[in-house]
């Protein structure tokens, strides 16, 4: 298994291999998907549309649905006004949605199409966008950023083209970032839980995990609706859990409705779960219930019974920046050993020098890269080999040449079941994740042991 | 025994349509879409009838917005013909997307060969930033297939583009040139933009006028191979396929010099010119290569099919015809006997408990055909069925070729203008018998989907999500074969569906033991007990 991988690490300038990332629309069509009563719209060729419908599909075991532009070699060349203008009469005629979020790619972004013409085009001039309806859009370079520049970018579409500012309410916005629908799922709970009133946007909740009922619903009954994303103007504030999704759409927010913003990290974890709760009591004078407190003592429970298993191993940890920042800081309450934080999105030093103020004096040899591979990370394994991997399904060919075992997490995961179903989020989601570690290591602990050697109690 | 059942299976499809209704359907499927559109998509569904030749609409570009299961032609390039050559590095040229999706998505299984070379687990792209996009991307591609050489010393490079590619105007082909200058190894490029032709199609095309200029014929050898060599043409060894297929003609005595491109090997490809035979699997993909490689080289073409016990039989007998020589006949028969007989052990409980079911089919652009033979095989009959980028011979057949024109979509796709080579044609029979053969049709000969289906059925081209939706509704099938995007839109319906693209993670289903994986698979997933508890038991009550 990857054996042409050489241990010596070369500086490559122009080859990317095995990337740690993937490109802006899908995190545009997967953000858009949080919006009730939406079809995403790719506007660019099929392709594209394709891909990203099968990639989410994959991951989700669920209906994914999106149109698309469909260019032709014409279009390309002189531009995809017409496939637009046309995809917004057939989506309307045919499938009625309430929105169609349009995204691009790198084919209607080199030529330059203006969305926003197009889009004004097929209301006014062609009258194809129905009364009550609307067509959204946000621009998806592929060539900039990665998925999670997408989907902030489409977060911030929603702002630019829906949100209002009416009349103040006691309520909050949240942002909860590039994340699963149980981790949404799990930050609604955990705020009503607190009882505070809050829109959650885009939630993907009750869209990419439908029950089977033997009727299939194009638009599943999750999503946040239009009349909530207007009403995100009149809160008191909007909290964007994690810097590198959810701060560019509650900047937005704030410039266009006035409505101060916090970023805290994804509440991934027991100290950056306590943050988001502590951000929560100060915009809204919440006061955590026990059932709260009780949540976090049993997930600190777990890390103080089973330190033994945890303390001082070293780890390799790879995805999307927000998720390995809040990750990372986990690890290391845990009392384990990030020694290797690898993103491929090239989100700049920020990162850096964030998860280096995470590990700093507990692993302060520790590689922390973005923009960086999945080739890179194994050629660091073969120098000074980790414990464990923790990260999205493309590590299972490093761990199968390593022998060492991997932990699913993150996007995407395309080989085991579970990720949309149990939160990672929250101290209820740090219950299952650290769960998830310890019974992987513990695994690994007892198909190492000899028959001497194994033990029935750990 | 087993030809009393090829008749059965073929009743079972010219069986008189079970369905009155086709007629609402195909109004229900049109009559919603926008006037123009409505007119545009009606011609591509027909409802069989006891016509011989019934046109349809195809290979035309998609409606916009309408929600298609198509592709675009890198995809048909880089995912389908030339990603599956394992010793070989694969960069994609663009952003970094395309190559991450086509990363061990399509499940094209590689053994490495005696040099261990094996690239099968590595995604290589250029990937693209802005600046490449502003000041153009080929310094980049060139320093990109010098690190990829450098670092896995391939059998060969190629180098796929993606849409903005041609927009910014990167001479790939240039830098391929001199890159296989420089390196000594083989580096094609295919300009397979995403935005060419119509769908996949395309890409098949660009990829075959690749491998044929650069890879086929270029090794130093000149002697014939000894004995009945043929090509694999168009079979990409999905979950193993073609090492089972490779299997039983290995026992019968036939030799397989080049596969494209499942399990493919750069060096093979290079000596495919001194095969004998060409065998076709999936026309819509490789008909061009058999087509050049027949002028060029002489060496004829037949269309095989390895999908289901009855349709492998008749493809096996089909070689010994052409072949037609008594050892290797008598080796066949002997073969087929010994893989029959256990293999239809197998299948008859199964068969009993799925005779009589109903089956609906859309898949690219060859298995919504040849899994209909399986289907049979079970006692399944296919009510309707669709590609989704075919052309209108791989649903008419073959004598509609002259007819076809090329539209603006397609038209600057190149065609290869292929001539006689004259030190290496090299026909395995004299001319007036292969010229004869051809005129009784038994080789170079494919008749299309449409006259393998019965009375009453529906062939539909290029299906969208709304008209599966009314498929579903008003047909009601036992089970739905199609890929992993309409899947779980299928399922949550309550009716199973078998992906025929990626075997949902099984296989192989070609050959004999393909045939009954693939009818415990379509038995499990019909029977399966998951389907009986959907509805809620206290709401089943009332």
């Amino acid at each position: 298994m990857l054996e042409a991988t050489p241990k010596e690490i070369v500086k490559r300038e122009a080859l990317r291999i095995n990337p740690a990332k993937t490109c802006q629309p899908i995190g545009a069509m997967y953000a858009a998907l949080g919006i009730h009563n939406c079809l995403p719209h790719s506007h660019g060729s099929q392709g594209c549309c394709s891909f990203h419908r099968s990639h989410l599909t994959r991951h989700y075991r669920e209906p994914i649905m999106a149109a698309t532009s469909s260019f032709t070699e014409g279009a390309s060349v002189f531009g995809g006004g017409p496939n637009l203008r046309q995809s917004i009469n057939t989506i309307f005629t045919v499938y009625n949605p309430d929105v169609i979020a349009v995204s691009t790619t790198c084919l209607s972004e080199t030529i330059g199409d203006d969305i926003p013409t197009y889009i004004q085009q097929a209301k006014e001039e062609d009258g194809y966008v129905p009364e009550g309806k609307y067509v959204i859009h946000c621009n998806t370079p592929s060539y900039v950023g990665s998925h999670i520049t997408g989907w902030s970018n489409m977060v911030t579409g929603m702002v630019k083209y829906l949100s209002e500012k009416e009349e103040p309410k006691q309520q909050l916005n949240v942002i909860p970032g590039y994340v699963e629908p149980s981790d949404t799922r799990e930050i609604k709970r955990l705020l009503k839980q607190l009882a505070v009133d809050a829109i959650v946007f885009p939630d993907t909740s009750d869209v990419v995990d439908t029950p089977q009922t033997g009727t299939y619903r194009m638009f599943p009954k999750g999503g946040t609706t239009v009349e909530q994303l207007k009403r995100t103007g009149d809160s008191v504030a909007t909290i964007a859990c994690g810097l590198f999704t959810s701060e560019q759409p509650a900047q937005a927010l704030e410039a266009k409705c006035q409505v101060p913003y916090q970023v805290v990290d994804l509440p991934i974890g027991l100290q950056a779960t306590d943050r988001f709760v502590q951000t929560v009591m100060e915009w809204t004078g919440a006061v955590p219930p026990e059932e709260v407190e009780d949540e976090r003592g049993r997930l600190v429970d777990i890390m103080t019974d089973m330190q033994q298993y945890l303390y001082g191993r070293r780890v390799a940890v790879y995805g999307d920046p927000d998720q390995l920042v809040a990750l990372t800081e986990f690890l290391v309450t845990c009392g384990m050993k990030p020694v290797y934080v690898i993103t491929g999105s090239p989100v700049g030093k920020r990162f850096e020098e964030r998860v280096h103020e995470i590990v700093k004096d507990w692993v302060p040899d520790a590689v922390v890269a973005q923009d960086a591979d999945l080739f890179y990370l194994h050629q660091l394994i073969k120098n000074d080999p980790v414990d464990l991997l923790i990260g999205n399904e493309y590590g299972k060919y490093i761990g199968r040449a390593e022998d060492i075992p991997l932990v699913r997490f993150g996007f995407p995961i395309l080989d085991r079941i579970g990720h949309s179903y149990f939160p990672t989020v929250g101290y209820q989601g740090g219950i299952y994740l650290l769960c998830n570690i310890l019974n992987t290591i513990l695994e690994r602990l007892d198909r190492d042991a000899t028959d001497e050697t194994i033990e029935l109690v750990r | 025994m087993s030809d009393e059942r090829l008749t059965a299976s073929e009743a079972l499809k010219l069986d008189k349509a079970p369905l009155n209704n086709q007629e609402t359907a195909v109004e229900e499927m049109v009559s919603v879409y926008p006037g123009k559109v409505s007119k545009k998509r009606s011609k591509h569904i027909i409802i069989r009838n006891d016509q011989p030749n019934q046109p349809i609409e195809a290979n035309v570009r998609t409606v916009p917005g309408i929600i298609t299961q198509r592709h675009c032609a890198y995809a048909g390039c880089k995912g389908v013909v030339v990603g599956p050559f394992g010793d070989v590095l694969h960069i994609t040229h663009g952003p970094v997307g395309c190559s991450y999706y086509t990363w061990m998505t399509r499940r094209n299984l590689f053994m490495p060969r005696e040099d261990g070379k094996n690239f099968m687990h590595y995604c290589a792209t250029t990937d693209m930033q802005e600046s490449d996009i502003v000041f153009g991307g080929v310094n980049k591609l060139r320093q990109a297939i010098q690190e990829g050489y450098d670092t896995f010393k391939p059998n060969a490079i190629t180098v796929c583009a993606t849409c903005p590619v041609g927009l910014i105007g990167d001479d790939i082909q240039a830098v391929a040139k001199e890159m296989t200058e420089k390196l000594g190894i083989s580096v094609v490029a295919f300009n397979c933009e995403g935005y060419k032709g119509v769908s996949q199609s395309a890409g098949h095309h660009i990829a075959n006028n690749g491998f044929f200029k650069h890879w086929v014929g270029t090794a130093d050898e000149e002697t014939p191979i000894e004995g009945f060599t043929v090509n694999l043409l168009g079979e990409y060894n999905i979950g193993g396929d073609s090492w089972e297929i490779e299997r039983v003609l290995k026992k019968c005595g036939i030799k397989v010099v080049a596969t494209f491109s499942g399990d493919g090997y750069y060096d093979d490809t290079t000596r495919a010119h001194l095969a004998k035979l060409n065998l076709v699997m999936c026309h819509r993909s490789i008909n061009y290569m058999a087509e050049m490689m027949e002028k060029k080289y002489g060496i004829p073409w037949i269309k095989v099919q390895f999908i289901g016990v009855q349709a492998f039989t008749k493809t096996l007998r089909k070689i010994a015809q052409f072949f037609d020589d008594p050892d290797l006949t008598a080796r066949i028969e002997a073969v087929i006997e010994e893989e029959v007989a256990p293999v239809e052990a197998e299948l008859a409980p199964i068969r009993e408990r799925l005779k009589g079911k109903t089956a609906i089919l859309f898949v690219g652009g060859s298995r919504a055909h040849h899994y209909q033979d399986v289907f049979a095989d079970l006692g399944i009959k296919t009510i309707a069925a669709g590609y989704e980028f075919a052309h209108r011979d791989d649903y008419e057949g073959r004598q509609v070729l002259p007819t076809l024109k090329i539209d603006a979509d397609s038209r600057n796709i190149e065609e290869l203008h292929v001539e006689r080579d004259p030190d290496h044609y090299n026909p395995p029979k004299p001319e007036e018998v292969l010229e004869w053969m051809k005129a009784e049709g038994l080789i170079g000969k494919y008749d299309g989907m449409i006259p393998d289906m019965g009375e009453g059925t529906l062939v539909i081209d290029d299906v969208s999500h709304h008209e599966l939706e009314i498929l579903i509704k008003r047909f009601q099938p036992d089970i739905i074969g199609s890929g992993i995007k309409d899947k779980y839109v299928i399922e949550k319906w309550g009716v199973p569906c078998k992906q025929l693209h990626n075997y949902d993670y099984g296989g192989p289903f070609a050959g004999f033991k393909g045939a009954v994986n693939f009818a415990k698979d379509i038995d499990m997933r019909i029977n399966g007990p998951a389907w009986k508890h959907i509805a809620t038991p206290w709401k089943k009550a009332k």
